[in-house]
């Protein structure tokens, strides 16, 4: 079970679109909400209303700021989540035979009848997807909405990842990049979607369109200049000889 | 990493007794006295005893015996069979040998050669991790190996040396020579492991290096977290060269000497010699662990 499969008939996945998300927290929360009460044992908290409170997330959304060579520096929010690696370490790590990746979608998951709670698999993940939960004692990992995608019982404009169904700035998109006609594959293709870490070697099957290149930003505005004192005089003169120099 | 207590002294526990398997499993020493029975037990209390311990790193160990299952794939899981295996085929070697005089090289054989696989098992758990530049190196299997061999010849020793069964002192000080090398060799590849050096850093992390220089902006989380306490322990790294200066003296330089002086002395200074080698062995383990740096942590900026 904890072999991988070669391949898988289909490649469930998430694009990721920085250029779009605000960073509002709003997808790490829906994931919360809805796992806790889904799939396996409930996302816990720990010291929720104390000092230090903390808990089990599986979805978490990081701020960098990224300074080109020229021009101003930007924030980047990004989401970060289980990329249900297509060579995915964490499952072959697995001395128990919890973790797998199914053939028939691709999905990695954990099933935690059989998890010891080594986490070894976590060690084994480059992207910090994997979450021990510290009530359970069992690891905790996206899902891709497992209990969403295929429920009937569900509206059919549900069936997909919380995150994803929750977004308010549409960033968030799911589908199958084995299909390269899919809303997803083309997406990626037309914005160079990228895999996170390629030198892991995980073939992570996410991918994150990059931020759009700012238009007119150009340099930051140097309010210390604008306050200068005026040259008067020679120097007032010198100045503007100098500055008709080019 | 996180240094847990557990996993150090099962690693370094559980070495020592597989080393001393190994040793007893050769047939080395007198087939009778006193000393068979002391080398034994210590044998088989250290392994199983380290065994115990790496229970306790669990969270849900009511699944453990789970984990003989995977082998196939599995480091862990073949670090569990081997493990097994090793104690079993040596319990029973020992039952015969102590109690019914029967010391069947065969056997002691078969134990020795499971034992050594198990050490490599071991290795192998953190050796295969490519998020850990600093334990995805070759000399890491033979890192665990050699501290193995020279612990469990220097418990050999140390049994033998207590029961006045008589050991070749000499062996010991070339195998700790051997051995202190080894972790030089060690110590020198994972100084240039870095996970730079591996093609890592915040740019591939995130994927932002084709627009520029990344730095952390604002963390996902006020709190501690899993994955903080796990994977970003940082909590002494920065007294590792003391650290590291400790483990060198008691682990191999005490030691030598303590040899040195059985030679001259009588074999009871094997006894010192090993418990100072223990001691410096759990120092050093605990910067395997502690050193490690983990590419996830560049998420969060931290080493």
């Amino acid at each position: 079970m904890t072999s991988l499969p070669k391949t898988t008939e289909k490649k469930l996945g998430l694009v990721i679109d920085l250029d779009i998300c605000v960073g509002c927290h709003a997808c790490a929360v829906a994931c919360k909400e809805w796992n806790t009460g889904a799939y396996g044992a409930p996302l816990s908290d720990q010291d929720a209303y104390g000092a230090e409170p903390e808990g089990t997330w599986l979805n978490r959304i990081h701020s960098y700021e990224v300074t080109p060579r020229e021009g101003a520096a930007q924030i980047v929010h990004f989401p970060k989540s289980c990329l249900h690696c297509e060579d995915a370490p964490c499952v072959t790590v697995c001395p128990t035979g919890a973790s797998y990746k199914r053939q028939a979608d691709g999905i990695v998951l954990v099933n935690e009848d059989a998890c010891m709670g080594c986490g070894l698999c976590a060690w084994a993940c480059p992207y910090g997807a994997r979450e021990m939960d510290a009530a359970a004692g069992v690891m905790k990992k996206c899902t891709l909405c497992v209990d969403r995608i295929y429920n009937e019982n569900l509206a059919e404009e549900d069936r997909v990842p919380a995150c994803v169904r929750t977004c308010p700035a549409n960033a968030r998109h799911f589908g199958d990049f084995a299909d390269p006609d899919s809303e997803v594959s083309r997406m990626s293709a037309a914005r160079g979607g990228m895999a996170l870490m390629p030198e892991q070697e995980t073939k992570p099957v996410n991918r994150y369109l990059p931020p759009r290149p700012k238009d007119g930003a150009g340099a930051p505005v140097r309010l210390a200049e604008l306050a200068e004192p005026e040259a008067k005089g020679f120097l007032g003169w010198l100045d503007k000889a100098l500055a008709r120099l080019g | 990493m996180h240094p847990a207590p557990s996993i150090i002294v099962f690693t370094v526990l559980s070495g020592l007794g597989l080393g001393l398997v190994f040793w007893l499993g050769l047939d080395l020493g007198p087939d009778w006295g006193a000393w068979r029975w002391v080398a034994c037990a210590l044998a088989l209390v250290l392994a199983g005893g380290g065994g115990v311990a790496s229970v306790g790193h669990l969270q849900n160990p009511k699944n453990a015996w789970r984990a003989f299952s995977q082998w196939r794939s599995s480091w862990l899981s073949r670090e569990g069979c081997l493990m097994v295996a090793a104690l079993g085929l040596f319990a029973l070697y020992a039952a015969l040998w102590c109690l019914a005089d029967l010391r069947l090289w065969g056997l002691g054989l078969l134990a020795a050669g499971f034992a050594l696989a198990t050490v490599y098992a071991t290795a192998m758990i953190y050796a295969q991790l490519k998020t850990v530049p600093r334990w995805h190196l070759t000399p890491t299997p033979c890192l665990f190996l050699a501290s193995a061999l020279v612990g469990g010849l220097l418990a050999f020793g140390a049994a033998r040396g207590v029961t006045g069964a008589g050991f070749p002192t000499g062996a010991a000080f070339l195998a700790l020579l051997v051995a202190a090398g080894i972790a030089v060799w060690w110590q020198t590849a994972a100084a240039g492991a870095r996970r730079i050096a591996a093609g890592s850093s915040m740019e591939t992390a995130t994927g932002l290096g084709s627009i520029g220089r990344v730095r952390p902006f604002e963390p996902p989380h006020t709190g501690p977290n899993y994955l903080l306490r796990e994977m970003a322990h940082v909590v002494a790294r920065r007294r590792a060269y003391q650290i590291r200066l400790i483990g060198a003296v008691l682990g191999f330089a005490v030691p030598l000497l303590f040899t040195l002086l059985a030679w001259v002395a009588g074999d009871w200074a094997l006894v010192p010699a090993f418990l100072s080698h223990v001691l410096g062995m759990l120092a050093l383990r605990w910067l395997f662990f502690a050193e490690a740096e983990h590419v996830q942590a560049l998420y969060y900026g931290a080493r």
